[in-house]
């Protein structure tokens, strides 16, 4: 088999991107649409038609109840997590979820999980890459919140299975942006990176040495983001309008997207403006308008802002760091832009008075597809660009199982690098006890019940001894990608113990199975398939405008050899648009193509010269206004 | 499954059939990855010998080696079987320079490969508040935990009592004083636990000392924690 060359993809809550390393840099693949950045937008009007990206936007408006955004702070949660947030979107939950189960979105008759809607992006993402490359794309690096536990990690893990993305590695976002950066000069030292995006908030201190990437720690909250700035905004715009017209708007989807669209433009502005202004047209026929200035904004904003504060100096402090010993500090993710943002990092890491700035050289929305891209790159084997690259990451939050009278015995300290193990002895209560129940939480509280609940694993065939006599072997083993697998063996007896997984929050291997869009096996096929459909619709176009062409004056300026041979390629091209031989199908396309090229220059000829002798030939008032036509009557078709 | 010694293996690359040193993770012939070994420890994870004064930035140097060699992501194209052994034997990497690096985990870690349980479980779990108060510090120990009481409650009627604070100040350097005493002590009981290995002297004395002092420690480091809980509130 080929080799596939493997992206690097920042699956992010408001935007998507893809990229690769060109050479000794990496690059974002852009879409059709010429765009580096994919909306993380999902609309499914109806079961059969799934919209991703700045199309899906219109459907905000028409169908909120039917698109998805920020689906990424669902992934990996329970119902219980997401009481709050969920009033304030358009779309809505399954009725029928009960706590601890994987959440369920009700879009229209169909009912979709996090992981497929993510799957959706992903998929969007994997076709962009197949379109630039001219080659399927079965392989990525997706990057991930440093402070996602294993539930989102897994359920990331999931998308890309359903998407038909084998997902080499998940890197942390905050390290990967440390990639992007560390591959454009040799940097050594500590540096923090500050990342604030849509829907997340990570800092991570990392050690540079020699090319090695050491996180010495890590921390964050992964519901902090521009999204709650946005819902802040909103919340304090339908007050005002409650207030001033007395009219409650919060239950109508249509108006509260209008003012999330509103808020999210002023927020923006802000960032280079000092004042903005929110003009939104309510459902009685008034406006509702706010102007807004940057000191205002920054007011309400700050409390946010702060929440930033608490995991930067925890993440300092397991780093045994003061502010002072922090040599860089380099800011990622949208929300970074906000001058605010800026002016805290100074605060918190001293860097005015050390005559220090914060790196934002590189565009904080496509620097961590970039450093994705890069460590895609070095997974592949990497070149004199990443040559002893290599990075060292770390478990974000503490793994423990819960112990007598609930409480966590910590098997695997936060920060610990990955990967990481531990292994621990149980055995039986009661005689001839044949199984053992194991909870493993993730979190640093101390009671099981504050952390978060990952999965149960029932130990199975345990021989029959007496209580207390079988020594159970387990190993708890985080990979590289910061999820947990694990193992064990009765050591008596030797043999391996059966265990069955009940993830907390995730889909089973079956249910993933079902899922399924594009199995790895079809992959190949699918972009064949897919290529085919384009070339028959570009020789279907081209099939078309010979068929008009007979009419135009200029045919008859064609030699009979001329003529003969367009309509033989024709007719040959008629036949092969309707079977499988791809090659020959191109290549009769591009036959005809040529053999009509004389004709395109003969009627562009007389186009010219009745435009010349005043629009004899169309009616004028038609072509006013309008820009030049297409020379060439056989473009290439547009595939869409 | 064999527990043989791992000093006593002597095997060959299962790629190149080169004969690899003891406990080797990665063959010096042609690189690649080797199956982990059972009863590896982490000192003999680099080559180290079962001493406590560890050159910390050596450590340094040999884990950033050793990962250059070993990490899974120089085996995301290999094999599954590799992928799986760069697996096991980076994990054991990690857990092993995890361990080491810290002095006080890395005695507690010597101990456990003598066969001595510890009490009260591990350093850094956090929750091990069982440990008998060390007699000389009765006194002082009775005197800080009414100062506690005393700040808890004030901070539930929402007062400020700033000669307390200033109390509570003076305690937190009093017993982080003694900290720096315990690991001072740590160190002089590492330099004599290595010197006997040197001359294959009775550790048992050594031992004993060890335990009783990790006792001590942990005792101390949980109050001065939980002074600074106090004070930073």
């Amino acid at each position: 088999m080929a080799e596939t060359r493997i992206v690097g993809i920042d699956l992010g809550t408001t935007n998507s991107l893809v990229a690769f390393m060109q050479g000794d840099y990496p690059v974002v693949i852009p879409g059709e649409d010429g765009l580096n950045l994919v909306p993380s937008v999902v609309a499914i009007p109806d079961p059969k038609k799934v919209i991703v990206g700045y199309p899906a936007y219109p459907y905000l408006a028409r169908t909120p109840d039917r698109v998805i955004y920020s689906a990424k702070r669902l992934m990996g949660r329970g119902v219980e997590d997401v009481q709050d947030e969920v009033k304030l979107f358009p779309f809505h939950l399954a009725p029928d979820i009960q706590p601890g189960e994987i959440l369920r979105l009700q879009i229209g008759p169909q009912q979709y999980t996090p992981p497929e809607i993510s799957a959706y992006i992903l998929r969007q993402l994997k076709k962009n890459a197949e379109r630039y490359f001219g080659a399927p794309v079965t392989k990525a690096v997706v990057t991930v919140p440093a402070y996602f536990n294993d539930a989102q990690r897994q359920a990331t893990k999931d998308a890309g299975r359903i998407a038909g993305l084998e997902i080499l590695r998940l890197v942390n976002e905050p390290t990967a942006a440390a990639l992007a950066y560390g591959l454009d000069r040799q940097r050594e030292g500590i540096v923090a990176v500050y990342d604030l995006g849509g829907g997340t908030f990570d800092i991570s201190i990392l050690k540079l040495q020699d090319g090695i990437f050491e996180v010495i720690a890590t921390n964050g909250d992964t519901h902090l983001g521009g999204d709650d700035i946005d819902n802040l905004l909103i919340a304090i715009a339908l007050d005002d309008i409650h207030g001033e017209q007395n009219l409650d708007l919060r239950t109508d989807p249509e108006v509260v997207q209008a003012i999330r669209k509103a808020v999210i433009e002023a927020k923006i502005a802000l960032s280079t403006s000092d004042v903005s202004r929110l003009d939104v047209t309510l459902p009685d026929g008034q406006s509702y308008r706010r102007e807004i200035t940057r000191e205002q904004f920054e007011q309400i904003i700050q409390p946010v802002l702060d929440r930033t504060l608490g995991p930067c100096v925890q993440a300092l402090k397991d780093a045994s760091l003061t502010p002072g010993q922090v040599d860089e500090v380099v800011l990622v993710g949208g929300s970074t832009r906000i001058p605010l943002v800026r002016r805290l990092t100074d605060q918190i890491f001293h860097l005015a008075e050390r005559g220090k700035k914060p790196h934002t050289e590189l565009n904080p929305d496509e620097v961590v597809a970039l450093g994705a891209a890069v460590q895609a790159h070095i997974l592949e084997g990497g070149s004199a660009a990443t040559e002893d690259m290599l990075l060292l990451d770390v478990t974000p939050l503490s793994l423990g199982i819960e112990a007598l009278g609930g409480v966590v015995a910590k098997i695997i300290q936060r920060n610990s690098t990955i990967p990481a193990s531990a292994t621990e002895h149980f055995t039986t209560g009661v005689d001839g006890q044949a199984n053992v129940a194991i909870h493993v939480v993730q979190g640093e509280r101390e009671m099981a019940k504050d952390c978060r609940s990952l999965a149960r694993f029932d130990l199975k065939g345990i021989p029959p001894m007496s209580a207390g006599l079988p020594r159970i072997e387990v190993r708890f083993l985080i990979d590289a990608n910061g999820i947990l697998h694990v193992s064990a063996r009765e050591q008596r007896s030797g043999k391996e113990a059966e265990i069955e997984v009940k993830p907390t929050y995730g889909l089973t291997d079956e249910q993933v199975e079902t899922m399924i869009l594009d199995s790895f096996d079809y992959a190949e096929q699918d972009f064949h398939q897919r290529q085919l459909i384009e070339a028959r619709t570009e020789a279907g176009t081209i099939l078309a405008a010979v068929e008009k062409a007979h009419v135009n004056p200029a045919w008859h300026h064609l030699t009979d050899d001329e003529r003969a041979q367009i309509a033989l390629i024709s007719e040959e091209l008629s036949v092969l648009k309707e079977g499988d031989d791809l090659q020959a199908l191109r290549a009769a396309t591009e036959a005809l193509d040529k053999a009509t090229r004389r004709f395109a220059e003969l009627m562009m000829d007389s186009a010219v010269s009745s435009a010349i002798q005043g629009h004899t030939m169309e009616s004028a008032g038609e072509k006013l206004g309008e820009g030049p036509t297409a020379p060439h009557p056989f473009a290439p078709a547009e595939i869409k | 499954m064999h527990t043989a010694e791992p000093q006593s293996v002597t095997a060959a690359c299962w790629s190149c059939g080169a004969s690899l040193p003891a406990a080797q993770p990665f063959c010096p012939q042609c690189g690649k990855v080797q199956a982990p070994l059972d009863g590896v420890d982490y000192f003999a994870v680099f080559g180290l010998p079962r001493k406590l004064n560890i050159d910390l930035p050596a450590l340094e140097r040999s884990f950033y080696r050793l990962s250059r060699k070993l990490h899974p992501d120089l085996y995301a194209q290999a094999t599954p079987q590799e992928q799986q052994w760069s697996l096991d034997q980076t994990s054991l990497l990690n857990d092993a320079y995890r361990t080491l690096k810290n002095p006080v985990v890395r005695t507690e870690y010597l101990l456990k490969l003598e066969g001595i349980v510890l009490e009260a479980g591990k350093s850094d779990d956090g929750i091990s508040k069982e440990s008998r108060v060390p007699a000389d510090l009765l006194e002082e120990v009775f005197e800080l935990n009414m100062q506690l009481e005393e700040m808890s409650m004030n901070r539930k009627m929402g007062e400020d009592d700033p000669a307390l604070r200033t109390d509570l100040e003076k305690a937190r350097i009093e017993f982080e004083s003694q900290l720096g005493a315990v690991d001072s002590n740590l160190q002089t009981l590492w330099t004599r636990w290595d010197a006997a290995i040197d001359d294959n002297s009775d550790t048992t004395k050594i031992k004993d000392e060890t335990v009783a002092l990790l006792d001590r420690r942990r005792y101390i480091r949980n109050l001065v924690r939980d002074v600074n809980e106090a004070l930073e509130t």
